[in-house]
């Protein structure tokens, strides 16, 4: 028989307000197995733990059940407290009756009946735990980091500083991302590119990096510290090893229909072509879509004036596969396509810009090369209306419910801009609010409207219109109270940003969960923000959630420095929550080995002593070490033979009794 | 506790730690509302819910039975969800076809950022078990104080 | 049939005289003509005793795994519809092929001696099949009957002749061809009742349980080394059934852990001492497996994998039992 205590938690007045936590201590003094039971205002603080650790030695306990928080939230830290205390880790149970009890009932009779209840089940389930042992892995010393814009090179540059290697993935044919596609970033204006392109460099010619561009994930199997991942490298048609990247064969292209993704489809660039001036590799790509030698046999210029015969039609794609410790996900963002909100006549107006095409005009390397002038025909714009929240913060189903956070910054960073190169341009911002909550950043929004002049109006826009060659936009100003149309060259709107698409697929491969608007969930919002809930996968960028550089540069090292803790591990300790198979029960009919998802289990022949009879019997056997605990064996086999150690058959029925008595 | 009531429904759910059970937390720390004849079991996966544990829970009293895990495609053992999901609609047609009420068994779908579906799920669930009166047909007489 | 037996006797001497089997697993006869029953003949001296007739509806493929232990080969006679169960015995590991010589043997249907009392045919000495008709020696003088007035339950549903897997066949000529009969008519009757006749009904037919285990003891998919109801770990562990939960439980779980490797061979229903229509049970799930994962039969390829082991991203949600339509409400 065990000798449980039981602890039961005010967490000051989360629980105590709602649950009568010292009727509770009575009412589980008498259950099998108690020998003791007590409350405390705060269980997880030094004060609770230690209070544990005496009644530990007091009682001679030998497991302990808190009623406290979720066991998400403390079960690691009761753990650690068993285990200082000489027990086992595992002989510890929680009983969640704060998140599913006195935070979700309001009646004080039902809340306390129900905490009973829920600790009568942990104390039940106690009773049958027993102490489990969990096993070691090694740690492959190399992490993956998917995605290669700013997030995922700053990651990688912390983790190869700290001596680990690194590889990139990136999908595009050059690293950078959105920040390469910047002119200046707020709130110092610095350049971008200037910024940004030593990172790349450096990312490039660092020793413990490789870079994998144009390439993606193909396939991920294994667990933390024993990833192993199938890397797609798409063919670039151009062998990366002679190309000197002296830019002819982009020059000399024929085929200048396709538009250049980096230009935001502003411009059109060849078949064949580096996407922009400074990207790494300098190794062009050739768009086989695009391409006239691909969709007629034709052409092949590029071959013939390249000098050092580095176009290889032939190239096919390459599939790679290696092996990792940790993988951190990077995979950044996109604006929102604007198709539902055709108030704003984007696809019909060509002066109406998202602000990433409008960068990109005023970027001198630009479609424009950084001459503001309207998309429709090519005039200097003298009034310019930017327009707030464009599919954020909304509510009526076209966009995206969340604050966009980076947009109200930008946008007064695109109105100085403007005001500071062209003073005679008028400039009309139309905002909700304007969030500018980081370091220096409403001293940058308060130079727009007191130093350069930028009018700020407070209020939406119902529509813009085309108006004899200019545009029209309809809005109402909510301080005057009043409904105002005012004439524009252009129209800049904000679009909201949504993770990229490609993260749903990197979600599922990773089996990394994401939130309904396919932003990755972390481990815990405030005090995990780097972490995915699955072990071994780390978040880095907006792909977390949208948010700006510096926050982003932030974040990338905090996911690096996780990265770099779980590398440096000698060997990791695994799940102690493995699954077993009791040979004596064991049929043989591979029913668990058919539906594990690891392919944990196997079959081996062994001698059974059994009832007296020793017999030869082909029986399961589990390999700790890749068995994740899913318990999907212990279902399939209908013996009972396969169970599952920390929730065992018995352990849940006993759950199940203690409850529905 | 006091004996003299009028019957409260029972209602066991087992939930999947990575998501259900996390989105269960999620509609505390949001403060939302359901019954408290919700009670949670905590299992790693849903595919380790064994029909067994749900004849088990109605036997001893249980009027309701919800399992909720994680959507399908998004589980974090990759395919436990997907082994669940036919185990479940094999064991809840012949429940059926036994005559028990269909309504008494449910599957759900809740991710870890669901907390209101959560919330909204339970209260549903609950006032279908109420409706639905006190589990007879697949309980055990020797479990239960028949209240009415 | 006379004819075929004296082949199957000549058959398995000739085996055992060779040494290439052990020993030969068939059906004794019982002494009056309707009750043979599965056994072992271990030489050729017992072979007289081998018969088989329109009485030997016993699958013998599950007794394997106790030969198994022995050594040498075990030469085993089955019907067509035997050969499922064995396929389904195989792919589970529970039988060791190369320990196996399987004799396919053809089959007319078997007959159902309970239908022949049911027509007052009773007393009866001997029996002999010719024809198209059984011929019964009673104390009441003789009685003829035709045999597609007989056929067990299993046999009417016949899933065709052909055997599923064999080392030789014998007299495979004279299976009877499958009648065409909708084997889903019982479960589809069911189904259209309100779920409180369905109750009823259950209840009314599972109350008769006496768990003599018949049922798990015959079913070639219930193999286990030590079943659940057998072990006092498992928690449902009875020896017999104490209230209608338990009458439920013992059924409910036993046609769980069978779905998808049920071969519908029909021999639970025949065996129950009790008359409970069990293949109503099994077929259920059988027709919810194929109407939801596609047509499968078990035992039909033994390198297929049971549905329950197996998934695909689209499966059908569990709500489609509520939301499929058919008659609900008490």
């Amino acid at each position: 028989m065990q000798r449980i205590g039981v602890f039961v938690c005010w967490c000051g007045s989360n629980i105590a307000a709602t649950v009568d936590v010292a009727a509770v201590v009575e009412a589980v003094r008498g259950e099998p197995g108690v020998v003791c039971a007590a409350d405390y205002q705060y269980m997880c603080s030094e004060g609770g733990q230690s209070a544990i650790r005496k009644a530990i030695e007091e009682y001679g306990l030998s497991g302990f059940v808190v009623c406290s928080c979720s066991p998400r939230m403390h079960e690691a830290t009761f753990r650690k407290t068993a285990a200082k205390a000489g027990l086992n880790p595992y002989m510890v149970e929680i009983a969640n009756i704060r998140e599913q009890c006195s935070w979700i009932h309001k009646d004080r009779q039902y809340a306390t009946e129900k905490a009973i209840i829920l600790t009568r089940a942990a104390v039940a389930k106690l009773n049958l735990n027993t102490p489990l042992v969990a096993g070691e892995s090694d740690v492959i010393k190399r992490a993956l980091v998917i995605g290669g814009g700013i997030a995922g090179i700053q990651t990688a540059l912390d983790i190869a500083d700290a001596g680990y290697e690194v590889d990139i993935v990136e999908k595009s044919p050059t690293i950078g991302g959105k920040m390469a596609m910047l002119d200046k970033t707020f709130p110092t204006l610095d350049c971008a590119a200037c910024i940004l392109t030593p990172k790349m460099v450096d990312a490039a010619s660092h020793d413990n990096i490789k870079l994998y561009t144009y390439s993606e994930v193909d396939e991920v199997s294994g667990f933390v510290g024993n990833f192993t991942v199938k890397i797609k490298q798409k063919a670039r048609s151009v062998n990366k090893d002679l190309c000197t990247g002296c830019g002819v064969c982009a020059e000399k292209c024929p085929s200048k229909k396709a538009r250049s993704e980096f230009d935001q489809g502003l411009r059109n660039r060849g078949a064949i072509y580096i996407p922009f001036a400074q990207a790494i590799p300098n190794v062009p790509v050739i768009d086989r879509d695009a391409c006239i030698h691909f969709k007629t046999g034709k052409c092949g210029l590029c071959a013939k004036v390249c000098g050092a015969g580095a176009v290889d039609f032939g190239q096919r794609d390459e599939i790679v596969t290696r092996q990792y410790g940790a993988i951190v996900v990077a995979t950044g963002f996109r604006p929102i396509a604007l198709d539902r909100l055709g108030e704003y006549q984007y696809a019909q107006c060509a002066d109406v810009v998202t602000s990433l095409e409008f960068e990109r005009l005023c970027n001198a390397a630009g479609p424009t090369k950084g001459k503001l002038v309207r998309p429709s025909n090519h005039e200097h714009p003298k009034t310019i209306v930017f327009v707030q929240c464009v599919g954020s913060r909304d509510t009526s189903g076209c966009g995206k419910e969340y604050c966009s956070k980076i947009c109200c910054m930008y946008t007064a960073k695109h109105a100085m801009l403007v005001r500071e190169k062209y003073p005679d341009t008028q400039v009309y911002v139309l905002y909700i609010d304007v969030r500018t909550p980081g370091k220096n950043f409403d001293e940058f929004y308060r130079r727009a409207v007191e130093e350069y002049g930028v009018h700020y109006i407070k209020g939406m826009v119902g529509k813009v219109a085309e108006k004899n060659g200019r545009l029209s936009v309809q809005a109402s100003d909510l301080i005057a109270n009043t409904q105002m149309t005012l004439e524009a060259d252009m129209v800049v709107l904000a679009a909201a940003i949504e993770p990229d698409p490609t993260a749903r697929s990197i979600g599922t491969m990773l089996t990394a969960s994401m939130d309904t608007n396919d932003f990755f969930t972390e481990a815990h919002p405030k005090l995990r923000p780097v972490e995915s809930p699955t072990a071994g996968v780390f978040l880095s960028g907006v792909c977390q959630g949208p948010k700006d550089i510096p926050e982003t540069v932030a974040q990338a090292g905090a996911a690096a420095s996780k990265v770099i803790g779980l590398l440096s591990k000698e060997k990791l300790v695994g799940n102690a929550c493995v699954a077993g198979s009791g040979e004596t029960l064991c049929n043989g009919c591979s029913a668990c080995e058919n539906v594990c998802p690891y392919g944990a289990i196997e079959y081996v022949i062994r001698e059974v002593s059994d009832h007296g009879k020793r017999e030869l019997r082909r029986v399961a056997q589990v390999n700790e070490a890749i068995c994740q605990g899913c318990g999907a064996c212990t279902v399939a086999c209908p013996s009972g033979a396969m169970d599952l150690k920390g929730f065992t058959n018995l352990q849940i029925l006993a759950e199940v009794d203690a409850i529905c008595r | 506790m006091p004996i003299e009531r009028e019957w409260e429904p029972l209602i066991v759910a087992f939930c999947c730690n990575w998501c259900s059970y996390a989105g269960a937390d999620l509609a505390g720390t949001s403060r939302l509302n359901y019954p408290a004849n919700v009670k949670i079991i905590r299992v790693p996966c849903s595919c380790r819910v064994n029909p067994l544990f749900i004849l088990r829970a109605f036997q001893r009293g249980a009027d309701g039975v919800i399992m909720a895990g994680c959507h399908p495609g998004d589980c974090h053992y990759t395919s436990g969800n997907y082994y669940a999901r036919r185990r479940m609609t094999l064991l809840f047609s012949m429940l059926d076809y036994m005559g028990i009420e269909s309504g008494r068994t449910r599957v759900e779908w809740i991710s870890a950022a669901e907390g209101g579906k959560f919330a909204a799920v339970m209260n549903e669930f609950a006032g279908a078990i109420h409706e639905l009166g006190e589990n007879r047909r697949l309980g055990d007489i020797r479990c239960k104080n028949y209240q009415k | 049939m006379q004819k075929l037996s004296e082949m199957m006797r000549a058959r398995a001497a000739e085996l055992l005289a060779q040494g290439a089997v052990g020993r030969v697993l068939g059906w004794r006869s019982g002494g009056l003509g309707y009750d043979p029953s599965p056994a072992f003949f271990h030489s050729a001296e017992q072979l007289p005793e081998l018969v088989y007739n329109g009485f030997c509806a016993a699958n013998l493929s599950k007794y394997l795994i106790k030969a198994g232990e022995n050594d040498g080969r075990t030469l085993v006679f089955l019907k067509p519809c035997d050969t499922y169960g064995l396929n389904q015995l195989l792919s589970e590991h529970r039988i060791d092929r190369d320990k196996t010589y399987l004799l396919g043997v053809g089959c007319g249907g078997m007959l159902d001696m309970e239908k022949a009392r049911g027509k007052g045919i009773k007393g009866v000495g001997s029996l002999e099949e010719a024809g198209g008709a059984v011929v019964f020696q009673t104390l009441y003088g003789e009685k003829s009957c035709p045999r597609s007035d007989l056929l067990l339950e299993k046999c009417i549903a016949c899933k065709g002749g052909e055997h599923m897997a064999y080392d030789e066949l014998l007299g495979a000529e004279e299976t009877a061809a499958n009648t065409g009969f909708d084997r889903f008519a019982g479960v589809n009757e069911l189904e259209d009742m309100p779920a409180g006749e369905r109750f009823d009904f259950w209840r009314g037919q599972l109350s008769k349980c006496i768990r003599c285990n018949a049922c798990r003891n015959v079913c070639p998919a219930c193999s286990c080394n030590q079943c659940v109801f057998d072990n006092a770990r498992s928690g449902v562990s009875a020896k017999a059934n104490a209230d209608s939960f338990e009458e439920n439980l013992f059924h409910i779980i036993r046609a769980y852990h069978v779905a998808g490797r049920c071969t519908d061979c029909g021999e639970c229903s025949r065996v129950c001492p009790q008359g409970i229509p069990l293949h109503l049970l099994n077929r259920k799930l059988i027709k919810d497996i194929n109407a939801f994962y596609g047509p499968y039969q078990a035992g039909a390829d033994p390198d297929s994998l049971p549905p329950l082991t197996d998934y695909t991203k689209e499966d059908v949600e569990p709500g489609v039992v509520t939301t499929r339509g058919g008659a609900t409400g008490c």
